[in-house]
């Protein structure tokens, strides 16, 4: 009796575990290792303009992440993402710059100073909710570009700040094949870890306090603290990204951390898929190939009707404010699931029905 | 804090929204391991009292004491950390998490991962105490007969389930004193009847103790082993089943109707 009881506690156990896994079956989790791997080989055979672009979803797709577990996740909105993605660009410079700390330290140092500043401004989210915290942030977006056009020490105001490259034990990474390899490794321990919070205590926390917090407080969660975190979590990888977008640069200056960038951010999110981690990637991937595809379009076209290609800057904004839009009504829940509809289809097929 | 002293004591609370007078000068208290139900007509106050003990309502005169501590200005968090869990009237899941992580979120106060060591999952032991806490809640599941929806979407589910998993959830704080508002209302005989015996089982073999309002007077009457009643925010009975059912008040208030009619058929058949 004794000895049945524990081997179906040992049973129990095993199983679990499996049920427990990052990814729902082998064959997802073969399929991203996959991935990683022929992602290992892309600067072998891929051309600089292509490495550019997986770089871009690379450090995009980690602030996008971030913005996924404040939104997506814990329910909440901020219109200034951008502004914490610029941040943590000054910031790494800065540390690197005034006090010699390798990039490598750097970034994650950055990231922890964002953080810092995320949940300064998170505060008020403690006790506002939708509309007004949606103004308390796009606050905080002016105010850090402001900070960012005045704070010459950190920023070097309007002349920008220089961003050393790379270097690994002695070995300079700053061209675009060795970069990709440093962009592949935080994008790649930063998706982990967001999967791991996500299915831990915290982030059922977060999604407890999205989908109805008045019961989440009953339950034991310290909704003040919760909201804040989220704000401090979702800064971390928006430093992240934006240390490393700086150090790929070369050179960070304020333009590029504007409202519209906090837009495309959310547009992200919302293309991939709000509540999904992999989503969060999809979306970036759409993000930044959009206006690649548009620019070719057009060139191919643009013989055919010459003045369309004096327009293609506004094209591809356009664009991408109608992809939100047509994504918002057409695919609310976004290619997260979309993707997950097509593996279903293709684990019954030929018995689609 | 002897143990003389009741799990739960309400002294003199009064709750008033603008006009409304929700409760007035409630004074009840409940001992460990009693099963004590509430009962009234719509209106009369009862989710209202709850709500004071779970820290959801601020009372504006009175005091709560919980094994003897006042917890009458304690965020409900705070008092679900001390051994206070509950279930809702209208159903309050969270409706996109999936059966289980609703059950686990129940474990959240008695977890002690965080975004941190959560995040670094196989190398802080977080693994090790989800794993821990996943076996706890598997035999609340099992308990409750719900394994077969343990991965469902808890929006997706029927009422009845809902009620059940939110009964779940609740269990899964491991609270002293657990309170359940209409943990039977929409339900049909047998879905009342399973729930009932959850309800015992938990009084009896867990050990917690129960505050259940509940409109269903047989069940009531069956299981408690104390009843309260209210009417209009005021409390006009509290005590054994058989003495609250024979008491005049009670039946003119809240059983008006039905005891009045039950007399009338009695005398017809007389
Ligand atoms: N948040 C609130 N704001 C204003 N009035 C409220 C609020 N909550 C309860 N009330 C009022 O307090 C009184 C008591 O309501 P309560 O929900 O406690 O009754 P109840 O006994 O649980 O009724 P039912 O059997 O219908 O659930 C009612 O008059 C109700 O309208
Ligand atoms: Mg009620």
């Amino acid at each position: 009796m004794a000895g049945h009881a524990t081997m179906r506690c040992g049973e129990f156990r095993t199983s679990y575990r499996a049920d427990t896994t990052i990814f729902p079956t082998p064959m997802s989790r073969n399929f991203a290792l996959g991935g990683v791997v022929v992602l290992l080989l892309a600067p072998l055979v891929l051309n600089a303009y292509y490495l550019n672009l997986l770089i871009q979803i690379g450090y995009y797709g980690i602030a996008a992440l971030g913005l996924n577990i404040l939104v997506g996740f814990t329910g909440q909105i901020s219109l200034g993402h951008a502004a914490f993605f610029g941040f943590g660009a000054f910031a790494s410079a800065w540390i690197n710059n005034s006090f010699g700390i390798p990039v490598i330290l750097s970034i994650p140092l950055a990231g922890l100073l964002t953080t810092a500043v995320g949940m300064i401004v998170g505060v008020p989210a403690g006790r506002i909710k939708g509309l007004y915290l949606a103004i308390a942030t796009l606050a905080s977006q002016f105010i850090l570009e402001d900070f960012f056009a005045r704070a010459e020490w950190f920023t070097g105001g309007s002349s920008g700040s220089l961003a050393n490259s790379i270097s690994l034990f002695g070995y300079q990474m700053g061209t675009d094949q060795r970069y990709f390899y440093v962009v592949l490794f935080f994008v790649v321990v930063m998706f982990l870890f967001g999967a791991n919070l996500l299915r831990t205590r915290d982030g059922r926390a977060f999604v407890a306090v999205r989908d109805h917090y008045l019961s989440a407080e009953i339950m034991g969660i310290n909704l003040t603290k919760y909201r804040i975190l989220s704000f401090g979590i979702s800064s971390f990888y928006a430093g992240i990204g934006g240390a490393l977008y700086g150090h790929y640069l070369g050179f960070v200056s304020a333009e590029g951390f504007t409202i519209l960038l906090s837009i495309q951010f959310l547009g992200m999110v919302i293309i991939g898929g709000l509540g999904s981690v992999m989503g969060a990637l999809l979306g970036t991937t759409f993000m930044v190939l959009l206006p690649e595809v548009m620019t070719s379009l057009v060139g191919t076209v643009g013989d055919l009707l010459p003045g369309l290609s004096q327009g293609v800057a506004y094209i591809k904004q356009m664009a991408i404010g109608l992809a939100i839009i047509l994504f918002l009504i057409f695919e609310p829940d976004g290619l997260a699931h979309r993707w997950k509809m097509i593996k279903a289809y293709w684990k019954l097929y030929p018995f689609s029905y | 804090m002897s143990d003389a002293a009741p799990l739960l004591e309400v002294n003199d609370v009064s709750l008033v929204f603008g006009g409304v007078r929700a409760l007035t000068d409630i004074n009840f208290s409940v001992e460990r391991g009693e099963l004590f139900s509430i009962i009234g007509p719509n209106g009369a106050g009862k989710t209202s009292m709850l709500n004071c003990v779970s820290g959801r309502y601020s009372p504006n005169q009175g005091r709560i004491l919980f094994q003897g501590r006042d917890v009458t200005r304690l965020r409900p968090n705070q008092r679900c950390q001390l051994g206070i869990g509950r279930t809702f009237q209208n159903l309050a899941l969270f409706n996109h998490m999936t059966v289980l992580d609703n059950i686990m979120v129940g474990r959240h106060h008695l977890m002690r991962n965080n975004f941190f060591t959560g995040s670094l999952y196989w190398l802080t032991g977080a693994q090790r105490e989800e794993l821990d806490h996943r076996r706890a809640v598997e035999d609340i599941i099992d308990f409750l007969e719900i394994s077969h929806i343990r991965k469902a979407v808890a929006g997706t589910l029927s009422y009845g389930l809902r009620k059940r998993v939110e009964l779940a959830r609740a269990v899964a704080l491991k609270p002293d004193l657990i309170l359940l508002d209409e943990p039977m209302a929409g339900m049909n005989l047998e879905e009342k009847e399973d729930m009932a015996r959850y309800v015992i089982d938990l009084n009896e073999e867990w050990g917690m103790t129960v505050i259940m309002i509940e409109h269903d007077m047989g069940v009531v009457m069956d299981i408690s082993h104390r009843v309260m009643v209210l009417d209009f925010g005021k409390k006009i009975a509290d005590g054994l089943p058989e003495e609250v059912m024979r008491n005049e008040h009670v039946r003119t208030a809240y059983l008006g109707e039905e005891a009045a009619s039950d007399a009338d058929r009695n005398e017809r058949v007389a």
